[in-house]
């Protein structure tokens, strides 16, 4: 099969992660209702630790859904109900036993729109530590902020205004910003909605970049309408249509010989 | 006769309008029209009616004034002069005109009603007929200025923009006159009484000046008093609503599900709509006298009217207003700020306080303001449950007095309108407008600085 989309060969996915490797989330049978629409059906994923897993497929086809499953935002929706059993680390994060806000610190997020807080790039980045009291002193909050802004590729560009409003900043940076705020909680898994779909080529770029970076210590999965970003950033793909996880599996095998004909057509171009 | 001046426009602007566009639309079969058909109606509608306008608000002063300086030139010309009995004459020979003067009217009487209707029938006939033939002439004018090439729509526009100028002036130049008016006789206030008196003097009673006998017959004008009556309850006031107006929108916004919403936000509107005096009663009647008993249950000295009873209740008429803005802010905070915050692992008590309640805050600042200023230049509630005397005391047991309080208690009742202590409710007027002004500047300092942008 031809693909259009070139794929990074890189270490990693020769490894083939996710077969063998002891799965991070793991999800079975999850299903979502909004009311009385079923928007997902029946997922079973697994989604290996340090790495990257894409989910890509049609608008509307339930990826932000899923993705909203794993860090139980879905709880902020009143008409949404989820079944089915999703594991961090072996553990039912939809046990009625077990703290929401512990689970939100461990799962972080980063939304479609940039949206940081109208406060201070340092409050912003500070926000997190502050509320879950990972800081014992000024010292030790700076410090956090510091590397978190670091490890989001901030902190050369506004070290010397982070008393700005977060909001003065550019549509990259800003998404960078809140990058950097979900790390500064030191997160185990990284939730990323279409992070770059409101940014340009080069703050998309910087984000990539910095996204091949941070599988060296979190578990990213990432929402892409862009299959080239998903070739490029991912090692495993799972490719959703009309609620159905159809196919997923190596990044380079699923763009290469997907076995399922609708993700030969959706990553051909044939629909999307 | 105006009325069938407003009839006669009507018909003949309908009538040009359909005129007009049906021209068009004939001529559009030959050659494409630079406006659309109900331009040029519109067009020769306007044509119509600006001149008929015109004429009428010309006309009906030129006319009145004739009418009754010829009626009064007939009836004796001697009271022309004569402000009263001009007054006097005059109702008398349009009451006989129109047929309603009880008794038998003297001679000179009935020959003035007599010149007074022949007058007024013949200007007003007139108008009507020059009126008439100005619409047709403005109709005619319109319609031979049609053409398919014609500017018509770019011509409506203009129009319209000098109608909504005008009401703009309209608004700007009242409000303009309103505040110089006050000016003037604050001005002329000072002439009498020393503005240093006036700002600072510690006692406030303007009725020893209706007494010439008295010794200080100039009377106390001194709006301490008043100033610390009105902040009392301001401060009252503002003490219950905005709390329980903020908690209440908090709630609304973030917490109520749809449905207690949709029925506790109307009902708070209700609460907004309740007629002032209304609450005023309701403060003097049935809260004032409690707080008294209550006060005496406890060995303290209440007074039947008190600052605390107007305060309290006045800000039971503010709570809606609050709350409503309040409300309308704390929704007008993105959704994704939430979400960005409950993501991070904060729970809603904490989403609140350090990210929603920041972002609305510059909104909250002005519906604060908004509310202090309601509150300052409420009247009823103070009047009925606060009492009249300006006692100088912080005292919320006490009666107090306020700025409104003593502007409507100055001007009730017959007044002459020079005396130091009439001329002292346009000081006090203007004080009070100054004060909610400098309120405003501030609130609108604040948002600018608070203001966050979202897009
Ligand atoms: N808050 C919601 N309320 C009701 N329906 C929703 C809501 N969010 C998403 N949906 C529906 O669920 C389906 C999946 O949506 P979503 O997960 O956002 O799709 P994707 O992110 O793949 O574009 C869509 O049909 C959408 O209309
Ligand atoms: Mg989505």
């Amino acid at each position: 099969m031809n693909s259009m989309v070139q794929v990074k060969h890189s270490e990693a996915v020769g490894a083939a992660p996710g077969i063998g490797v002891k799965p991070k989330v793991i999800a079975r049978d999850v299903n979502v209702y909004y009311g009385e629409k079923h928007a997902l059906k029946s997922v079973d994923l697994d989604v290996p630790e340090r790495s990257v897993t894409a989910l890509i497929g049609p608008s509307g086809c339930g990826k932000s859904t899923f993705l909203r499953c794993i860090n139980r935002m879905n709880d902020t929706i009143p008409i949404a109900r989820v079944t089915g059993k999703i594991e961090i680390d072996e553990r039912d994060i939809y046990d009625p036993t077990l703290d929401v806000v512990q689970l939100r610190a461990r799962v972080g997020m980063v939304f479609q729109k940039p949206n940081p807080f109208p406060k201070s790039i340092y409050e912003n980045v500070a926000y997190g530590p502050k509320i879950h009291g990972f800081a014992r002193s000024k010292a030790e909050l700076d410090e956090i902020v510091t590397t978190s802004l670091q490890k989001a590729g901030l902190f050369e560009e506004v070290k010397d205004r982070l008393n700005e409003s977060g909001t003065s900043l550019s549509g990259g940076q800003q998404q960078r910003l809140c990058i950097a705020r979900a790390i500064a909680v030191s997160p185990e898994v990284i939730l990323m909605d279409e992070p770059c779909s409101a940014l340009d080529p080069i703050a998309t770029a910087k984000i990539e970049e910095l996204m091949d970076e941070l599988r060296a210590n979190f578990t990213i999965i990432i929402v892409t309408h862009s299959m080239q970003q998903a070739a490029r950033v991912s090692q495993r793909t799972a490719f959703f249509h009309l609620g159905i996880l159809v196919e997923e599996g190596a990044t380079e095998t699923m763009f290469t010989t997907p076995r399922d004909r609708r993700t030969q057509d959706y990553i051909t171009g044939r629909f999307g | 006769m105006v009325a069938l001046y407003c009839a006669g426009i009507a018909v003949l602007v309908i009538v040009g309008f359909l005129f007009g566009r049906s021209r068009a639309a004939i001529a559009e079969r030959s050659e494409p029209l630079h406006s659309r058909p109900p331009y040029h109606g519109a067009y020769v509608s306007i044509c119509v009616l600006l001149p008929m306008l015109l004429l009428l608000a010309i006309g009906l002063p030129i006319a009145d004034h004739l009418v009754t300086s010829q009626a009064l030139h007939a009836f004796d010309p001697a009271v022309i002069n004569d402000d009263l009995k001009r007054g006097a004459a005059l109702r008398d020979i349009v009451a006989l005109a129109q047929g309603r003067l009880p008794g038998e009217p003297s001679i000179a009487l009935r020959r003035a009603a007599d010149v007074y209707v022949s007058t007024h029938s013949w200007t007003y006939n007139l108008i009507l007929a020059t009126g008439l033939v100005f619409g047709l002439l403005g109709a005619s004018f319109g319609l031979r200025s049609l053409s398919t090439r014609f500017r018509a729509r770019n011509r409506v526009e203009r129009v319209v923009k000098w109608v909504l100028l005008a009401a703009a002036l309209v608004a700007v130049l009242t409000t303009i006159g309103i505040v110089f008016s006050v000016l003037f006789e604050t001005v002329r206030f000072f002439e009498r009484v020393s503005p240093f008196e006036f700002l600072f003097g510690l006692q406030w009673s303007p009725q020893i000046a209706m007494r010439a006998d008295q010794a200080g017959s100039s009377g106390a004008f001194g709006i301490v008093p008043l100033v610390v009556g009105t902040l009392l309850i301001t401060t009252i006031a503002m003490l219950i609503a905005g709390p329980i107006g903020l908690f209440a929108a908090i709630y609304m916004a973030e917490y109520a599900s749809p449905r207690f919403r949709s029925f506790a936000k109307p009902l708070l509107e209700i609460l907004a709509g309740v007629p002032t005096v209304v609450l005023g009663f309701f403060a003097a009647l049935t809260l004032a006298p409690l707080i008294r008993e209550v006060g005496e249950s406890v060995g303290l000295n209440v007074a039947s009217e008190s600052a605390l009873a107007a305060g309290i209740v006045m800000g039971m008429m503010i709570i809606p207003f609050v709350s409503s803005l309040s409300d309308d802010v704390i929704n007008a905070v993105p959704q994704s700020l939430r979400d960005g915050s409950y993501a991070m692992g904060s729970t809603k008590s904490e989403t609140i306080k350090k990210v929603i309640l920041p972002a609305a805050f510059s909104g909250i600042v002005s519906a604060m303001m908004l509310a202090i200023s309601r509150a300052v230049g409420e009247t009823m509630i103070v009047v009925m449950a606060a009492g009249l005397a300006g006692n100088l005391t912080f005292n919320p047991l006490q009666a107090v007095t306020t700025f409104t309080v003593q502007i409507k208690t100055i001007l009730v009742g017959d007044q002459e309108f020079d005396s130091a202590k009439t001329l002292a409710a346009f000081a006090l007027g203007f004080v009070l407008f100054f004060f909610t002004l400098t309120l405003n500047v501030i609130a609108m300092q604040i948002v600018k600085r608070y203001r966050e942008q979202y897009d």
